[in-house]
């Protein structure tokens, strides 16, 4: 075979939307740049290509980025990307739309718009061009990656690509060319057209200032937000892939947001505040999937299910519509505690799959420094649960190279997994015992994200890193279960380089472009992630990659991003880092307002807190 | 109760593999509110045998499935049903009630009819179809064929029951029999092998006419209705 898997590429998958090329006004190609197995489980493009087509004047089609076998084949036979549902190239199109979904696909535009034909940098773009559109969680940083785009849509799709469209419908009859749209674009709230700003730098390479070049162009963006989560776009028929994808599966996403408030978690930023989809919707939304997909497994998909208020309603109606019709239900991002358990217990076979925690620091003291609130004593107490309830395998994952982390905390990891397996002799008698029990410890390497209290903090370097993975293996290894315990860590070129990208700059473009240039793309795939040759590139460019990464940043550095304004004001970020340094949780939206700044959105938890008298803190920011 | 179905796959659909193929049915009898059954046990599983694999890339009009159902309303009504929820390019050509003590589909398979062209990239003698009839009249067809435990030399004949020449389409009846199973496609190879003709990847296109079983009597007849292959 000359291409693995062409099934990937010939679309027709039960439930995608053709439509009469003749009939549309507006073509709109939807594009996740990795392959399609992962694009294809991406619930987010699942709900805009939704509700694109069901605008009569537009055709919304998917695109993916070839596998590298396919993408050697299109440069050699000179054949240009297509979208999956027409087969038409990518360039023919009014739109190309492209979700960030984590820093390590950048390469990855590059090679789609390559092998579409359209010039990589926008500025070189004619009217023969789509316009190209970021949008996702990444482009609340765009500024790495913003000279390859034409505007970046920020926040929640659901709300404005109506205007986007009939804006865009309105230019073309007027016969406004391409400036002209961008221009009007930029007006439109949460629309970002990066060609519009200018950024100029201090001597320390910080940043001086960003300055708008045209009225037209707002000096801080607000992220879009969907306010009613119940009354909105989601699909009822999901495109159905004919191959196994990563989500091969129903997704109900009952809620957005988080109350939680973990400090390393980008997620739990941007999406506040947190909102809930009603009872009443998810009932009938999982059952017309179900009937439209003929899907055998139907999945939970929230940031923390067990925060979910209506999760008890929700999961009974669910056991009993499921056993009927012979549909697994898998719930993810459970707290595992007494309730859980018995929930998984009645919807898994008895062949039980491992249970999952993520305590993410060793520590109680680091654990408090990064806001989980998840103690030792609520592990092991899930633990003994569960294993009494016969469970026998327990993941954990942890990060490493957290801010103010200390030996010590490294060792809490060993020693939390020696007292997880002690529980397990402890709770279940020998003669029940079917062999050890399996710990499988995971750390991943802590990447300082935008919008993050941690975003002032510095970031190990590799060396670093790799050492802190080394101490964790010893001191794994010299604990009485080690045995039992099994420890994995994550490579740690890429987690610096991710550490980069997120916190990057304007002056990145052209690392990016240099790095593609040079051969690197799918470099979320490790085997293909070339870090000596973005080393090279760097070095090219003559830029030092260690800026963005190695140095604590100081409370009135102007950051690329601080333009956006994502609902959460950059005090209380600030705020919850002078805490972290002091060990000080903080209590979630549910039990207390922090006055973050998400409340001024008047919707969600926000109006729920306040109205028990929480305090409201706007204005800040 | 036990229903047979008889489908084509035709089009780009030709390149879903026949594990796909059979996690697509099992979507789509869910989504047409068939009463299957399920296996018993932890993890149920709808009750569902294939016949013969089709590799990736042929295309067919003579695929068929058997179904274990609760219930059964209409067949006509089923097969209507199916019809209404397939993608493009498979269609649902019939669907029976089994009687009881039918051999499941896959145990029944015996033969499967091909049409086979060569693609134009391939260039072939002006004589072909001469030496392909010359090649098949040979009393044996003595050709290598590798196994998992190395190679052994076979009579390809043994399992062509039928090869004609129709305008530039080679029609083939073979062997499809667990065991003694003949690809179509190796059938060729050896031709073009025998008589010098250099192949490129994917030489031809193979399109599957019909899927038999054999009656006690040793006739040949398609897993569902009673048209013969035709001589």
């Amino acid at each position: 075979m000359q291409v693995e898997k062409p099934a990937r590429y010939i679309g027709n998958e039960i439930n995608a939307v053709m439509k009469d090329r003749e009939k549309v006004s507006v073509r709109f190609a939807m594009c996740f740049p990795d392959v399609y197995e992962i694009g294809m489980s991406h619930l987010g493009i699942q709900i805009i290509y939704d509700m694109l087509n069901r605008f009569e004047d537009v055709w919304c089609e998917r695109v993916y980025s070839p596998w590298v076998d396919l993408d050697a084949v299109l440069r050699r036979e000179r054949i240009p990307l297509f979208a999956l549902e027409s087969q038409d190239p990518v360039k023919e199109f009014d739109f190309l739309g492209i979700t960030l979904q984590y820093e390590m696909c950048y390469t990855n535009i590059l090679q789609v718009l390559d092998l579409s034909g359209i010039p990589l940098l926008a500025k070189d773009r004619t009217h023969e061009d789509p316009i190209v559109i970021g949008g996702g969680p990444c482009s609340y940083n765009p500024e790495p990656v913003c000279e390859f785009f034409d505007l970046f849509y920020i926040g929640e799709g659901e709300t404005r690509y109506r205007e986007l469209i009939t804006l865009y419908e309105e230019c073309r009859k007027a016969g406004e060319g391409r400036r002209e749209f961008l221009r009007r674009a930029a007006s439109l709230s949460g629309i970002y057209v990066p060609s519009l700003y200018e950024v100029s730098y201090k001597e320390d390479g910080t940043i001086e200032k960003m300055q708008p070049l045209c009225q037209q162009a707002p000096r801080r963006i607000v992220k879009e937000l969907e306010k009613d989560l119940s009354n909105t776009y989601y699909p009822q028929k999901p495109v159905v892939p004919f191959i196994k994808v990563t989500q091969d599966r129903v997704v109900l996403e009952i809620q957005r947001g988080c109350i939680r408030g973990c400090r390393f978690c980008q997620a739990g930023q941007l999406y506040r505040p947190v909102r809930e989809r009603s009872l009443d919707f998810l009932k009938e939304y999982a059952l017309k999937m179900l009937e439209n997909t003929g899907h055998d497994e139907i999945s939970l998909s929230s940031l923390s299910s067990s925060d979910y208020t209506e999760l008890p309603g929700l999961i009974d109606f669910l056991i009993d519509e499921c056993r009927r019709r012979k549909i697994n239900i898998s719930l993810p991002s459970l707290r595992i505690d007494a309730f859980s358990l018995d929930v998984m217990n009645k919807v898994q076979d008895v062949k039980k799959s491992s249970l999952t925690f993520a305590p993410e620091a060793g520590s109680q003291r680091l654990r408090n420094i990064i806001n989980k609130g998840l103690t030792e004593e609520a592990i092991l107490q899930g633990a003994k649960l569960a294993f009494e309830g016969g469970w026998t395998r327990v993941k954990l994952y942890f990060m490493l190279g957290l801010p103010f982390e200390q030996e010590e905390d490294i060792r809490g990891i060993a020693e939390l997994c020696n007292k997880i397996a002690a529980v397990f002799y402890e709770t279940v008698p020998k003669e029940k015992r079917n062999g050890r029990v399996q710990i499988v410890a995971s750390t991943s390497f802590f990447v300082p994200k935008p919008f993050t209290p941690f975003q002032w903090a510095p970031q190990c370097r590799k060396e670093d890193f790799l050492e802190k993975a080394y101490f964790t293996r010893k001191a794994i290894s010299e604990q009485l279960n080690q045995k039992s315990i099994k420890y994995n860590w994550h490579e740690a070129d890429a987690s610096v380089m991710e550490g980069i990208l997120a916190r990057g700059d304007r002056r990145l473009n052209q690392v990016i472009l240099k790095a593609y240039e040079k051969g690197c793309f799918y470099d979320a795939w490790s085997e293909y992630y070339k870090n000596d040759v973005w080393m090279e590139a760097f070095a090219d460019c003559g830029i030092d990659p260690d800026f963005y990464t190695g140095r604590e940043r100081g409370e009135d550095e102007i950051f690329p991003w601080d333009f956006i304004d994502c609902g959460v004001s950059r005090a209380f970020l600030y705020r919850e880092w002078q805490k972290a340094k002091e060990e000080t949780v903080t209590l979630n939206c549910a039990e207390e307002c922090q006055g973050c700044g998400a409340a001024r959105f008047g919707t969600g938890i926000c109006i729920k807190v306040l109205g028990r008298g929480g305090n409201s803190n706007e204005g800040e920011s | 109760m036990k229903v047979r179905v008889k489908f084509s796959k035709e089009g780009p659909i030709k390149f879903i593999g026949h594990l796909d193929v059979m996690r697509y049915f099992q979507k789509a009898i869910r989504r047409a509110g068939i009463d299957i059954a399920y296996s018993a046990g932890f993890s149920p599983h709808p009750i569902l045998s294939f016949a013969a694999p089709l590799s990736v890339g042929y295309t067919s009009e003579g695929e068929y499935f058997d179904m274990e159902l609760n219930s059964l309303d209409d067949i006509q009504r089923l097969k209507e049903n199916l019809n209404a929820v397939m993608a493009e390019g498979i269609r649902i050509r019939d669907a029976a009630e089994l009687p009881d003590g039918e051999k499941n589909a896959m145990a029944s398979v015996a033969a499967a009819g091909y049409r086979m062209a060569f693609y134009d990239r391939v260039s072939l003698p002006a004589d072909w179809k001469e030496k392909l009839s010359a090649f098949y009249q040979r009393e044996r067809i003595l050709v290598r064929k590798k196994t998992k435990k190395g190679e052994r030399e076979v009579d390809l004949k043994e399992g062509i029951y039928d090869l004609k020449i129709r305008d530039n389409e080679v029609v083939m009846l073979l062997d499809a029999g667990s065991g003694s199973n003949v690809k179509p496609g190796f059938v060729l190879e050896a031709f073009c092998e025998c008589e010098g003709i250099e192949l490129p990847v994917f030489p031809f296109q193979i399109h599957r006419l019909e899927t038999y079983k054999r009656k006690e009597d040793g006739r040949l007849v398609p897993l569902l209705g009673s048209g013969p292959w035709e001589k």
